[in-house]
């Protein structure tokens, strides 16, 4: 489905390709696309459909840089667009209150929220250094108090005793009694899973948060979740004063269209995303991965951002500048390149970036030019004189046997990157300018990636 | 005796419909909620079928199954066929009966040598431990004799929730200590269940996501455990997916599938107001049976999936629901 999503977008995004202005016209088919993509996405089809229209109102008339191709243009606005739902804020909790500060927790059942008492627990104790309490209030699913009692060992948090046979209510009170007498800083009281449709349950759920008057109200969903999250969502949003949101099970493959549906329901910043099971796989909520993640689209931005800002511009410059004259790309100008390669994490971590990163063997293209081998020729080029350098036909026998010597590898090692170097200086000839630069856009991550076919 | 059995399954039965159709219809925007509020004679054009289609991406039906049916329906139009709101409820009735037609097939409890037995699998938090304690209770209302196996060793209190299923239902469960390995638990379970005669063997297992080797190789390690001691065990690997899911669902039956070879869904949570329609996506391209499904709480709101029950409930508006007798 991943390969599925980021080759509809690269195919209309090609269509795209060569015109300098975002038209109504021209963007039609890929907002189709993106359309597709985001429900797919299981995005809630109301907040795609307002989705799409705002992004048809900004993109249009949208002039596109001369260093991006129309089809990035317009994945940029859609990026942006989404970081911007989701949230720009990534706001941390909120603890500015009278200790013991409550945390309460609730969502659906099988959300994952008791594993995520423990994990929000553990950070708070390891993180911010807090004295953290943990109760259960889950009178109603077998043994699950038991597992919240096991987990508060485990991350060795103080813990609250209740037990199926009493209500809900009377366990907070009791818990918030205890908190304050060991001077809890939080006190974190996870709900039984519940179906918003459940009138008696949802009822119970007010009247916990009633007694315990959280200073958070943190809904719990799963990131798996389909197009009814909207409605779950909100309908806990209308009967708790919700502060925010936590994603779990993100590390699974979903997509994750649920954080855009619920935040948008909801307006409120999702706070945490649960990324494994163990009780420290609990991340900040990153709003500009989840747009990618949504989007299937892997790091493409990130990549034509870093291609944009880490190529030195001068030194390409000066090297079309060089080429252009009818000066030849020497092996000084090679080891630049190497070293700009570097810069950018190396052709693995490139291709990583990109979407198609699944299908293209990256370790394969690891042998082949990986940073280790591009540290070796750049110690190769480093143990040759300037005029070597400049001039790498004098290089002979003897040259070569001081050079690998030199840089501690052997002969074949020169021989290989001198011959690399004369390929590479024959396309750089065919290219009457724009050097590095023009090369880069020429590799996958310059332009819109091409479907993975 | 027999005979009180038998006059009390059917009217059981219809109130297992009447409950399904009221709740797979709560909410408020389901297909025939909207296709009900179109004025009856109404001209059945493409305005009508894109707003159709809009209901079944609401109902998790997915991209692709939807285009099928909308597809279907257009050629029905083309054909003159759809004359009014009524024909395009049984046109479209038509269409998802005869989808989730294939997949219906009831799990049948085969006697052969040792236990039945019926290997648990599926994501965090799909309901597992509660649908082991659900058809444990089944099965033993049926006269069969059950065990459970407490394979789930890695969730904290996983195994104390699986032992008071068994108290409820007075079935006996193996367990070790949490952290052991949970072919090995099964292994226990199995050479105790043959021992007692047990009719079948209900094996739980830890959560896990389907993109996670490491764990679905674990579960590789369980089946071929059970295979070297009996080559028909496990007869059923059962996947449990969660109906508030959405299209990562059927990504799932495809990895669990691919991995184990599932021979069984259970559908649970049905009682929310999600419809559960990737159950479509999963039925039109996996066409794994779908043995059970879930629509509450207590063992009683687990019933056999069937197909024309389950398109009609997914279709009918709720307030065209006779009231429960």
């Amino acid at each position: 489905m991943f390969e599925q999503l980021t080759e509809r977008l690269s195919t209309a995004a090609r269509n795209l390709s060569g015109k300098g202005r975002l038209s109504e016209e021209n963007i039609k088919d890929t907002l189709r696309q993106v359309r597709l993509a985001l429900l797919e996405a299981d995005v809630a089809l109301p907040v795609v459909k307002s989705f799409i229209e705002r992004i048809r109102e900004k993109a249009v008339g949208e002039e596109v840089g001369k260093s991006l191709t129309p089809g990035q243009a317009l994945v940029k606005v859609i990026h942006a667009e989404l970081i911007t739902l989701l949230g720009t804020d990534t706001a941390a909790l909120d603890l500015r209150a009278r200790p013991p500060v409550v945390i309460m927790l609730a969502g659906l059942q099988g959300a994952g929220k008791t594993t995520t008492a423990a994990k929000l627990a553990r950070r708070l104790i390891e993180k911010d250094k807090k004295k953290v309490m943990l109760v259960s209030v889950d009178v109603h699913r077998p043994a699950a108090i038991l597992q919240l009692e096991t987990l508060a060992r485990d991350v060795s948090a103080m813990y609250c005793n209740s037990s199926a046979s009493e209500k809900p209510e009377d366990i907070v009170v009791r818990a918030i009694d205890q908190s304050r007498r060991s001077f809890a800083d939080v006190l974190i009281i996870d709900t039984a899973g519940r179906l918003h449709i459940d009138k008696e349950m949802m009822d119970e759920v007010v009247r916990v948060h009633d007694i315990a008057g959280p200073h958070e109200t943190l809904f719990v969903i799963d990131s798996m979740a389909g197009q009814d999250a909207v409605n779950s969502a909100s309908a806990f949003d209308k009967s708790l004063p919700l502060t925010g949101v936590i994603l779990t099970k993100a590390d699974g493959d979903a997509k994750g269209g649920v954080a855009l549906s619920v935040r948008q329901v909801t307006g409120k910043p999702i706070r945490f995303v649960g990324v494994g099971e163990k009780t420290d796989a609990l991340e900040v909520f990153h709003p500009d991965r989840m747009a990618s993640r949504i989007l299937g689209m892997g790091d493409v931005l990130t990549l034509v951002e870093e291609i944009e800002g880490k190529v030195n511009r001068d030194k390409a410059e000066k090297l079309a500048k060089k080429i252009g004259k009818g000066r030849g790309f020497d092996l000084a100008d090679l080891r630049d390149q190497f070293e700009q390669m570097l810069n950018m994490g190396g052709m693995a971590k490139m291709l990583e970036k990109l979407p198609l990163a699944g299908k293209v063997n990256t370790a394969a293209l690891n042998g082949a030019a990986n940073e280790e081998q591009m540290r070796r020729q750049m110690a190769i080029i480093d143990s040759m004189t300037p005029g070597e350098r400049r001039f790498p036909k004098v290089i002979n026998g003897s040259r070569k046997r001081r050079i690998a010597v030199g840089s501690g590898q052997q002969i074949q090692d020169v021989n290989r990157l001198l011959k690399q170097h004369l390929q590479m200086e024959k396309m750089m000839k065919k290219m009457s300018k724009g050097g590095m630069k023009k090369m880069l856009r020429g590799l996958p991550g310059g332009g819109m990636p091409p479907g993975p076919r | 005796m027999f005979g009180k059995k038998k006059t009390e399954e059917p009217a059981r039965r219809d109130g297992f419909v009447q409950r399904l159709r009221a709740r797979l219809n709560k909410g408020d925007s389901w297909l025939t909620y909207d296709l009900a509020n179109l004025a009856p004679g109404r001209k059945i054009d493409d305005e009508v079928l894109e707003d159709l289609e809009s209901s079944l991406v609401m109902a998790d039906v997915g991209v692709d199954a939807t285009e099928h049916i909308i597809a279907s329906l257009r050629k029905s139009l083309a054909r003159k066929e759809l004359k009014d709101v009524d024909a395009l409820y049984a046109g479209l009735q038509k269409i998802i009966s005869e989808i989730l037609q294939t997949v219906e097939k009831p799990l049948s409890i085969t006697e052969g040598e040792g236990p039945f037995v019926i290997l648990m699998v599926g994501v965090n938090g799909a309901g597992k431990t509660t649908t082991i304690g659900k058809i444990a209770r089944r099965l033993k209302d049926q006269g069969l004799s059950v065990m459970l196996a407490a394979g789930d060793t890695f969730r904290a209190a996983a195994i104390e929730q699986l032992q008071a299923w068994g108290e409820r239902n007075d079935v006996s469960v193996i367990a070790q200590q949490t952290g052991a390995d949970p072919a090995a638990v099964i292994y226990d379970a199995y050479e105790s269940a043959r021992s007692r005669n047990i009719d079948v063997l209900l094996a739980d297992t830890a959560g896990r996501l389907q993109n996670q080797q490491g764990l679905m190789d674990e579960l590789t390690k369980v089946k071929r455990v059970l295979g070297r001691q009996n080559s028909n065990a496990p007869q059923e690997i059962m996947l449990v997916l969660d109906a508030s899911l959405g299209q990562n669902a059927l990504v799932q039956a495809e990895k669990f599938h691919d991995a184990l070879g599932v021979t069984g869904i259970t559908v649970t949570k049905l009682d929310g107001s999600a419809k559960g329609g990737i159950l479509l996506a999963i039925a039109r391209k996996l066409a794994i049976p779908v043995r059970f499904i879930g629509i509450g709480e207590s063992a009683e709101d687990m019933q056999e999936f069937r197909a024309d029950e389950f398109a009609d409930a997914m279709l009918r508006p709720a307030n065209q629901v006779e009231p429960a007798t």
